[in-house]
């Protein structure tokens, strides 16, 4: 969940706490813009070995001989103190992309997920994975311009999500909004751990 | 290595085609650190490699090192491997210890609730 640098020898120059946020759903439901909200957003690849295992294999078809493939992340970090740093993570909703989740989420404090209520489905992938996984997540429905304000009631009903999880509304251009969701995911995760 | 523009050589170059680290897989947010007055053999290390002692001299976050350096996570991990075994470089990665991170996290809430 955190790292604190704790075999680095030299304990005056000591390794600040680093703690990782995912921010989950799907293609277009506001991901960047809700990191962007709460920090410059950096640039992060990675280019992953389309050839390990997990890979989707039928992806291959016309590009053979391509081995590795190109992934632009959202990136951002909030300083929390010096010694304190809290990282936020977009994970790339494509299916394409799956295969990269197992490696961003690792020993992450918890996830939320962004809904659009015009494409509530698009994020069934990563509320399953983060269940199957017992990590912590949140449901963050983001108002757009133009959609109906759906009920908490009836999203929590559409996503057949537990009581416990909750779900909260967030425009995720707003900074107050989205530092509100966070907050309201980290206080989840302290109670699931309490 | 220019951001938009694509890199100048394909990065898998600098690790010489190699695309896993070896060892534990580095976490994203591991944080690395130069171990101090250890000295890199220039016959086995490449400017990368060099580049990414720099950035360590204080403690510096893996995905933190592939952003400022422009080059992919994967290898800025191989890049980083390569020091540890060497041991040029100490790895404090995640660990899992609850009653610790219920106080972390209390601390990682508050904070948040003063941005």
């Amino acid at each position: 969940m955190a790292c604190d640098g704790s075999d680095v020898p030299d304990p005056a120059g000591s390794a600040p706490v680093a703690v990782k946020i995912l921010i989950a759903g799907g293609f277009g439901a506001g991901k960047t813009t809700l990191v962007g909200a709460l920090t410059e957003i950096r640039p992060l690849r990675t280019e992953e070995d389309l050839s390990a295992p997990g890979a989707f294999v039928d992806l291959l078809a016309g590009v053979e001989g391509k081995r590795t493939t190109t992934v632009a992340m959202d990136f951002g970090r909030i300083a929390i103190h010096a010694g304190l740093v809290v990282y936020l993570f977009g994970m790339p909703g494509q299916q394409r992309f799956w295969f990269m989740w197992d490696d961003l989420s690792y020993g992450a404090l918890g996830a939320v997920v962004l809904a659009d209520t015009r494409r509530l489905s698009d994020c069934f992938p990563s509320i399953d994975y983060f269940e199957r996984r017992d990590t912590p997540f949140i449901i963050a429905l983001n108002c757009f311009d133009g959609a109906r304000s759906y009920a908490v009631d009836e999203v929590r009903r559409a996503l057949d999500i537990a009581a416990h999880v909750p779900i909260v509304r967030c425009d995720a251009r707003e900074r107050a909004s989205c530092r509100d969701t966070l907050v309201t995911l980290v206080n989840h995760a302290i109670a699931a751990l309490g | 290595m220019p951001h938009r523009a694509g890199p100048v050589v394909r990065p898998y170059a600098v690790v010489r085609g190699r695309t896993r680290p070896t060892g534990e897989v580095l976490d994203v947010i591991a944080m690395v650190q130069a171990v101090p007055g250890a000295v890199a053999d220039p016959a086995d290390t490449e400017p990368e490699h060099l580049a990414v002692l720099r950035r360590c001299a204080r403690p510096a976050c893996v995905a933190d090192l592939a952003s400022g350096l422009g080059l992919p996570l994967g290898v800025v991990r191989i890049l980083l491997a390569d020091l540890r075994d060497r041991g040029l470089i100490s790895v404090g990665q995640p660990r899992q210890d609850r009653l610790a991170s219920i106080r972390l996290l209390r601390e990682v809430s508050d904070g948040l609730r003063r941005l």
